[in-house]
């Protein structure tokens, strides 16, 4: 069992890191990198689904008969996509924050935002 | 190995560089895995594209982390637990590479064995990708189109605002300074240029296609911005026309659909744009190719301009500091 | 080109979208969004007439048939769905021009209708489609024109309100995609009525089990269901008002059919609800959930943080009639959905109206304003009513189905919640109303005129069909009849 699930384990476990950085970390710029990381996993993920034993890249020549699947590969490239657009919109919006607030920190802009509420 | 080292790092120029390499590795482990397509991209995209922006960004916002004040216990917590989860469904699952997984059994074999016939292109991704689901496509290119949009409405500069002059002459003295590096790029880029109109038309037999191609031209744009200034960048490369190429490469792509449901099939049916079935998945693949090649470039290539317009905007406030607020009203 | 009407639904928004760069003026760029999203409102009032007439229609994208390529199948239920946004974005729109011109600077409102017809575009294409992939697609079509839209807000809490939405966004749909993917892995394919065949032989796998809670909490934090609800108030306070208005009266909705359509049609009711203790752990945090952000809605400040609490409390209400698990149950919480767009979309135009004469949404700048712009503030009355649930409103018609359905089922305690509930909605309400109507305008403040026409136009058309399907109920409460009975199978 280890030897045919352990791809996914690995997986899991980086996915779990991307996570984790997303959630605990404070730093916006951060944020977004673990973000990265969290989603480059799960694309590692649907390439191995898609990987067959002893096959060969999807693009049809002479004397090959295993394909790796194609489905994944055409899914994860629309998703790489979606990320790098998720990517660039979240640093827009980190760099408009720091210019706004002078910092990229969660507990300072927290603090701020009280700061704010309170006089009003 | 790479991603808890970012997990560690405070220094975020360090993590941006690591999280390059951890992009451009998973683009290995995809060779590795008969990704060749995904690859490409990953490499193209995880380790460069989305490495510079955040480059850009850090230099606007700061490098350093500040230290946690707070152990996160409650993430670690529902770390744990989406982890338990995610190893839990693991273990019902085919193992990894069997022959005999149902992803191997359904609806993919059609895609390997009569592509060939359907549409009549050797790289089964591109087939499947431009025609059997072309629609998830153009619903990336409109995705991507949308961030586009969304950063320029975000961190474009206002129209009013008088132009201001950069420090020509320090930014001159930086370009002079690397002398070597003009003129070896100057030789760089049109091969650049050409290799990124080579991956666009050579999609339909080997990796490469639409949205590497436009990546691989924008990057060749960046780099000539980088070492010519971003002022002499936009002079050749027009932002008004980059955003307009943006828009005209989206429509290309939803038009060769109207085109096909005029000519009375289904909308994207590649079919009814000529005479010969083959001939029409041919011409239809082209030109979504061309369209998402546009946008993709364009849009890239206008987000990196306004990252960058905005950084010099920061830089020159930050000269004449008090004189006026920097925080523009939006 | 009647056959094409599933695609066109989607591709006109989408196209109209880039169209906009051409136009570049306010005025004209307006009027050919509100053209657009009025075209798009008559296509999907067709839908609605063709599948109640002759049944689910089926396109396939491409012309490749289902598992192999994209399909859309439009039945009952996505056919009311599209025709509740289209008809919302539209009366939204028609406000926009008027309210942008104080809350954007000019440069931005070619892009703000850019992204709106974007946003659209989204809701319409995951509403619309029927394969697991081109969901996550346009979903994130969707997100990522709103993240961009709420960042226009002035406030520069909008920006952090923003990146908060988008982080949690982004992981919602990370796990949504965890969830098709290993939906994917175990059958092979990516079509939804497929998985549905496919998934009762491989049903008992822990893989599904696990695919089955990703998507769930992915769906659930797109929602805001109540624990996983914390972006939703900031995000709809500080948005620009005309995207509050907008996405509070359509947003959750495309969530809740999401949770419904996997549920119901992927996952099948007995996998879904008998397999799995879903049904007490959704009804539990629904009824939290209104309880809570009923609670906390009374101590807000904001005017527009009262209304975005009072909608989570709304979906924990729709989460409760769809946890009842019966043809009633979910068709109030359908009837309810559609109620709630009416209501909402009144109620926070109206507050754009405030926000385009005083500038403030504060509950303190509203006294006075009773008199000062009778109109607008009769509409947030009739609006609040209806939240409230009072009779000859839409609210109540919902609210009375809901406690059929639970009565039915025989959940006397939840009906008794449910009332309570509602008494809570009172009190947020009147604080609302006794601000406005029985204290002195503030100083400096005595010259407010009535809100122009072009808020009032949209305002009162959604207060006059919430009084409207109050009271002729008919429409409304066939087509969601008809459509939960279809997800059940009962054939009416």
């Amino acid at each position: 069992m280890f030897l045919g699930l352990y791809n996914y384990w690995i997986v899991v476990l980086l996915m779990m890191i991307g996570f984790y950085i997303v959630i605990a970390h404070g730093n916006l710029i951060k944020k977004l990198v673990g973000l990265t990381i969290f989603q480059t996993s799960v694309f590692i993920f649907y390439i191995s689904v898609g990987m067959v034993e002893r096959g060969s890249a999807p693009i049809l020549a002479e004397g090959i008969s295993d394909y790796s699947n194609p489905l994944p590969h055409v899914l994860i490239l629309t998703a790489i996509v979606v990320g790098i657009a998720t990517t660039a919109l979240g640093l827009a919006l980190a760099i408009r924050i720091k210019e706004a607030y002078g910092c990229v920190e969660e507990d300072e802009i927290q603090r701020q935002d009280q700061l704010n509420e309170d006089k009003s | 190995m790479i991603a808890i080292a970012i997990v560690r790092s405070r220094d975020l120029l360090a993590v941006v560089m690591l999280t390059g390499i951890y992009g451009l590795l998973s683009a290995s482990f995809f060779v590795v895995l008969d990704a060749v397509d995904v690859a490409f991209t990953e490499a193209s995209v995880g380790a460069g594209i989305s490495g510079l922006l955040m480059l850009s960004a850090i230099t606007m916002t700061g490098r350093k982390e500040a230290p946690r004040r707070h152990k996160p216990f409650l993430a670690l917590f529902v770390v744990l637990v989406t982890g338990g989860m995610l190893i839990y469904g693991t273990m019902d699952m085919p193992y990894f590479g069997a022959v005999d997984a149902p992803v191997h059994q359904h609806v993919a074999p059609r895609y390997i064995h009569e592509s060939m016939q359907e549409v009549g292109v050797p790289n089964i991704v591109t087939a499947v990708l431009g025609s059997y689901r072309a629609f998830d496509t153009l619903g990336e290119v409109a995705v991507i189109f949308t961030a586009g949009i969304g950063v320029l409405s975000l961190l474009s500069l206002p129209r009013r605002r008088k132009k201001y002059q950069t420090d020509e002459a320090t930014e001159e003295q930086m370009h002079e300074r690397h002398m070597v590096l003009r003129i070896v790029s100057k030789a760089l880029i049109p091969f650049i240029l050409l290799f990124a109109l080579y991956v666009q038309f050579h999609g339909d037999f080997g990796p490469g296609g639409g949205f590497q191609a436009g990546v691989i031209f924008a990057a060749a744009i960046i780099l000539y911005t980088m070492l010519f200034g971003l002022d002499t960048a936009k002079r050749v490369f027009n932002p008004a026309l980059i955003q307009i190429l943006a828009a005209v490469g989206l429509l290309l792509y939803a038009c060769v659909g109207v085109v096909s449901m005029l000519n009375g099939a289904n909308f994207l049916d590649y079919n009814a744009l000529a005479e010969d079935a083959v001939a029409g998945q041919h011409l239809g693949i082209l030109l979504i190719e061309l369209g998402v090649g546009i946008t993709v470039a364009a849009v890239m290539l206008s987000i990196f301009f306004n990252f960058e317009g905005r950084r010099q905007a920061q830089l020159h406030n930050a000269k004449q500091k008090g004189e006026q607020d920097v925080s523009r009203t939006l | 080109m009647l056959a094409h009407l599933p695609v066109l639904q989607v591709v006109l928004p989408l196209m109209a979208a880039p169209l906009c760069w051409f136009l570049n003026r306010s005025k004209l760029v307006w009027i050919f969004a509100l053209i657009v999203s009025a075209a798009t409102c008559v296509n999907s009032i067709l839908l609605l007439m063709e599948v109640m007439k002759s049944g689910t229609i089926i396109y396939e994208l491409g012309g490749w048939e289902a598992p192999w390529g994209i399909e859309y199948r439009i039945d009952k239920l996505n056919a009311f769905l599209l025709l509740i946004i289209s008809t919302i974005g539209t009366v939204v729109l028609f406000a926009a021009n008027t309210s942008i011109q104080k809350e954007l600077d000019e440069d931005r409102h070619t892009l703000f209708y850019s992204l709106y017809l974007l946003s659209l575009t989204g809701m319409f294409g995951i509403v619309a489609t029927g394969d697991a992939f081109n969901v996550f697609v346009f979903l994130e079509i969707s997100s990522l024109s709103a993240y961009a839209l709420i960042a226009l807000g002035r406030d520069r809490r909008a920006l952090w309100a923003a990146y908060q939405y988008l982080i949690m966004g982004t992981i919602g749909a990370t796990f949504i995609l965890i969830g098709i993917g290993m939906l994917y892995q175990m059958t092979g394919t990516l079509n939804m009525s497929d998985l549905a065949t496919r998934l009762v032989d491989v049903g008992h796998t822990r893989t599904v089990f696990a695919a089955f809670a990703f998507l769930i909490v992915g769906i659930c934090l797109k929602l805001a269901l109540f624990p996983l609800h914390l972006w939703l108030p900031n995000a709809y306070a500080y948005a620009p008002s005309i995207v509050t208005a907008f996405l509070a009266a359509t947003a959750t909705k495309v969530a809740v059919y999401l949770l419904i359509r996997f549920t119901f049609t992927v996952f099948g009711i007995s996998f879904s609800f008998t397999t799995l203790p879903l049904q007490s752990i959704l009804m539990v945090l629904g009824l939290v959930g209104v309880f809570a952000a009923s609670i906390t809605a009374i101590y807000q400040q904001n005017v527009k943080h009262i209304l975005a609490y009072s909608s989570i409390a709304q979906v924990g209400y729709m989460i409760i009639g769809y946890s009842i698990n019966t043809s009633t149950g979910v068709m109030a919480s359908l009837l309810h959905l559609f109620n709630h767009a009416l209501m909402k979309g009144a109620l926070f135009l109206a507050l754009g109206a405030v926000m385009y004469r005083i500038g403030s949404v504060q509950l303190s700048q509203f006294q006075g304003l009773g008199r000062q712009m009778p109109l607008t503030m009769s509409a947030i009355v009739i609006g609040g009513l209806s939240l409230i649930g009072v009779p000859l409103t839409v609210g109540f018609v919902s609210k009375w189905y809901l406690l059929i359905a639970s009565v039915e089922a025989g959940m006397w305690p939840v009906a008794v919640l449910i009332l309570l509930g509602s008494l809570l909605a009172i009190v947020y309400i009147w604080r609302i109303v006794e601000t406005a109507y029985f204290k002195p305008p503030l100083p400096g403040r005595e010259a407010v005129k009535e809100a122009p026409w072009t808020f009032l136009g949209p305002i009162w058309a959604l207060v006059i069909a919430n009084i409207y399907f109050g009271i002729d109920t008919r429409l409304s409460v066939q087509v969601a009849q008809a459509a939960s009975q279809s997800l059940f199978g009962i054939n009416p």
